[in-house]
């Protein structure tokens, strides 16, 4: 049972923790996730620095299943402190990793946990979840760049 | 019963009949022995092989005449599934007969299908759009069915939910809409395999259902309508088939129920539905209703025994039909389902097409589980003892 490995012990932590899930005092941006499949809503809030190159702080809430929940947590810790532009690589790294796409030794360290979510395509009607929070991350930093 | 159908012989536990039944094999062979032998445009031929499809096709409506208990085969008309069949109602029926101030009054249990296009209807003619809601016991109580007065035009009530398995009682919904001269349409997609329906006794002006979840193939469904309605309505799709004479700038309409059959129409998916009715009927209506009530019963009380579930159905067995919803308590459906699925166990998660309903309860999504006659013991064990391991993964996480 592979695909049960997706539910492990470090998944599940993130999916219940509360770590991430707040509002910030203050944000730069803020945009909804939904993934109808699951009923999977989330919406992020994301802080920038004072020259807005830097991702300095980010939050979520919202409710789902524990992929989405987990793989949204897990996405602030290895974002949080970024730059703008290393976010949307690390972003592009992540898709391709869930696409089973080569990525290099370097750049799955980037991933951080979030190297745990790489056998989700075993379980295809849960790509979406593990996506969510990613793509609209994607979506809110790129609509930046055309502002 | 397993041993008929052939996808079942793999070990999968299949609880998921609500969504789609599986198929016995004599299903399977008559549509396959239709294109070995008797394949050709049904209507458009005058060669020995298409009066024979033909033959086959008129022949359907002639056996859900009986199936069902419809005074005339000109009552039954053939579509893709329940959602064609309640939009053409919608369309060809609403459309024309409501006007502003009209009011349509539907259970809140209702299927999108059965919910979707009245409110499209209502919005274009200016009705009004009310709905029953369920008590605690996920029933709809007499006081809900005051909503029902003389403005009322239009009722849409779903046989059996689709989400809690409640039965509601159609003859009496339909007799007091017919006290105030309303039409009733009963969708009778999550009853059809369980319990006998029989639209006379009913009353019901239109009721629908779709061949898959009765044994029988995709891609078609069945419209039954008075006569007297159906006569008086516009075609809902145009083309071949559906016409007497065209003129230039006007048409007339060929008669029942062909008027309503635009097009080469599923004659595989009608002989596969006779075939499935055969299969019904050679069981018989009391022998399935006996054989799931024991298994619902059984369900329900193993269920019951595991405090971590969230049930939601109705507490009187006897208003309860095969589809049983609940939550494992603060693990979110869809996980569970994924990791059911690794244990070979098919049950449906989400909002089951009742958004509404969902959100009247004050829930997202449940798991459901469903029966039909193939079901065992067995197979409901298998699905507690799964429920018990997810329920333990989950657990140290969720008090946290
Ligand atoms: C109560 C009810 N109505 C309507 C439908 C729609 O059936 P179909 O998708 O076959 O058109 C379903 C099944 O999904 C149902 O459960
Ligand atoms: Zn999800």
């Amino acid at each position: 049972m592979e695909e049960l490995d997706i539910y492990n012990e470090l998944l599940m932590e993130h999916a219940y923790s509360k770590k991430n899930k707040k509002e910030l005092d203050s944000y730069d941006a803020c945009s909804l996730g939904h993934n109808p499949n699951c009923g999977d809503e989330i919406k992020l809030e994301v802080k920038l620095s004072e020259d807005k190159k830097l991702i300095e702080d980010m939050s979520f809430s919202g409710h789902g299943c524990a992929i989405s929940q987990a793989s949204t947590s897990i996405m602030i810790d290895t974002l949080k402190g970024k730059s703008i532009k290393e976010a949307k690589e690390i972003i592009n790294i992540y898709f391709k990793m869930i696409r089973r796409e080569n990525i290099t030794k370097e750049d799955s360290k980037l991933l951080k946990d979030a190297m745990i979510l790489k056998n989700i395509s075993n379980m295809p009607a849960r790509v979406k979840c593990a996506m969510l929070a990613w793509h609209t991350l994607d979506d809110m930093l790129n609509i930046d760049k055309k502002a | 019963m397993k041993e008929d159908f052939p996808l079942l012989k793999s070990n999968v536990v299949y609880l998921d009949s609500a969504a789609t039944s599986q198929k016995p094999s004599c299903v399977i062979d008559s549509i396959s022995n239709y294109y070995k032998s008797i394949n050709a445009n049904p209507h458009r031929g005058a060669y020995n092989l298409s009066v024979q499809a033909t033959s086959a096709y008129d022949n359907a409506h002639e056996v859900v005449k009986e199936f069902i208990n419809a005074s005339s085969s000109k009552e039954i008309i053939f579509t893709k599934n329940a959602t064609e069949s309640l939009n053409l109602i919608a369309y060809s029926y609403g459309l024309d007969n409501l006007s502003e101030g009209d009011e349509v009054v539907l259970t809140i249990m209702e299927h999108h299908s059965d919910l979707v296009p009245w409110q499209e209807i209502c919005k274009k003619n200016k009705a009004i759009l009310k709905y029953m809601y369920v008590n605690e016991n996920y029933e709809i109580s007499d006081s809900e069915l005051e909503k029902i007065t003389s403005k009322t035009k239009i009722i849409g009530i779903t046989h059996v939910s689709n989400v809690s398995g409640t039965i509601n009682d159609v003859k009496k919904i339909i007799s007091v809409a017919h006290k105030h001269n309303a039409k009733v349409v009963v969708d009778a997609s999550q009853s059809i395999a369980h319990m006998k329906v029989d639209v006379q006794d009913m009353d019901a002006d239109f009721l629908v259902f779709s061949s898959h979840k009765m044994y029988g193939p995709m891609g078609i469904g069945v419209l039954y309508g008075k006569e007297e309605l159906l006569k008086n309505m516009t075609p809902f799709l145009m083309g071949g088939d559906m016409i007497e004479y065209v003129y230039e700038q006007d048409t007339s309409y060929a008669e029942l129920p062909q008027r309503f059959e635009a097009g080469t129409q599923n004659v595989e998916g009608a002989v596969g539905l006779v075939e499935a009715i055969n299969y019904i009927n050679k069981i018989g209506y009391d022998k399935i209703r006996e054989h799931e009530r024991e298994l619902l019963k059984y369900s329900r009380s193993k269920l019951e025994e595991l405090d971590f579930l969230e049930l939601y159905y109705p507490k009187n067995i006897d208003n309860h039909s095969s589809v049983i919803s609940f939550n494992i308590k603060g693990v979110h459906p869809h996980d569970a389902s994924s990791i059911l699925d690794t244990m070979n166990i098919c049950v449906r998660s989400g909002n089951h097409c009742a958004q509404p309903f969902l959100r009247s309860l004050g829930i997202d999504s449940t798991l459901r589980m469903s029966l039909a006659i193939y079901n065992d013991k067995s197979d409901i064990d298998h699905l507690v003892d799964a429920l018990i391991k997810v329920n333990k993964m989950f657990e140290k996480y969720k008090e946290s």
